[in-house]
């Protein structure tokens, strides 16, 4: 992210509006598909992706992720690794009583 | 002596120091909060029966929270834009607009949190409130959190425009970034705890 002209700030300022849109609506659709009769599974799935848009439109625009630099990069990469082994580990060991892996 | 980088990149990263340092501090922030959500999994997994987020708490306040807290996080940017365009009153204006729409997050927690207690409702009563419980009350600290720094950067901080107007531009947007993380725990938070 190098210096921002007043250019281009003010076409970064109409991205924000239309990102707000997007989340107020994503919002909404959230709500709205919890009252959708699916299985236990899509319904977690189906939740967990639109929150996974709504989190990347939040993390690429208003956190500026879309043009960051290349630390930056790698500083979450190595978190979602971790993140991931976070989430993975502890149901390993309970693999047995919930059909997981 | 003065501090290098607070303002100038450094050549071999290209960041400033506050902006490596808030990153790192959200890197480990997603392991707090990572860690809990783990908790979740593993409680409502090994649960013989588990309610629906639905039959106990309020939607309808908790997405009206959800739209409150998005609209704090864009208001947030828009006050370090302001900055970036020299209008320094704007920024008051929209860092004043995060600070209360944070507010009024916390009015409606309150009145969701004393609806629970009203009818016996307690971290202690069963697995599922108490894990609601803990995650939406450390994400609520991590909002006061940001008040309190916010409101700093609103009212004495802002002493630094005058003195150091690059420098103060940054921590507005360090600040942001902060805000930003808090918003999109909540953007999980909501569906995991309220929806499924």
């Amino acid at each position: 992210m190098g210096g921002h002209t007043a250019d281009d700030i003010k076409k970064s300022v109409r991205t924000y509006m239309v990102v707000f849109a997007a989340l107020a609506a994503l919002t909404v659709l959230t709500v709205a598909a919890s009252y959708l009769d699916l299985a236990t599974g899509p319904t977690i799935a189906l939740a967990l992706l639109i929150a996974t848009v709504k989190g990347s439109l939040v993390a690429m625009f208003f956190m500026h992720l879309i043009d960051e630099r290349r630390a930056v990069y790698w500083i979450l990469g190595l978190t979602v690794v971790f993140f991931i082994v976070l989430m993975l580990l502890p149901l390993g060991t309970v693999s047995d009583t919930t059909g997981v892996g | 002596m003065q501090i290098p980088y607070t303002v100038e990149e450094r050549p071999d990263t290209g960041l400033y120091n506050a902006k490596l340092g808030v990153w790192l501090f959200l890197a480990s922030e997603v392991m707090l909060f990572g860690a809990l959500f783990s908790t979740y999994v593993l409680l409502r997994t090994g649960a013989d029966a588990w309610p629906e987020g639905s039959s106990i708490l309020n939607v309808p306040l908790a997405t009206l929270n959800t739209m409150v807290l998005i609209a704090s996080s864009v208001t947030m940017v828009m006050s370090w834009a302001s900055l970036k365009l020299d209008n320094f009153p704007k920024y008051k204006l929209y860092m004043g607009l995060t600070w209360l729409l944070a507010f009024v997050f916390l009015i409606v927690k309150y009145f969701e949190y004393s609806a629970k207690f009203s009818h016996h409702l307690y971290p202690s009563t069963n697995n599922f409130l108490a894990i609601y419980f803990v995650l939406t009350g450390l994400h609520m600290l991590h909002v006061i959190g940001g008040m309190v720094v916010n409101g700093y950067l609103w009212g004495p901080g802002a002493k630094m425009w005058k003195t150091d107007p690059e420098r103060f531009t940054n921590r507005i947007e360090i600040a942001g970034l902060y805000w930003h993380f808090v918003d999109l725990v909540w953007i999980f938070l909501f569906p995991v705890l309220y929806l499924l």
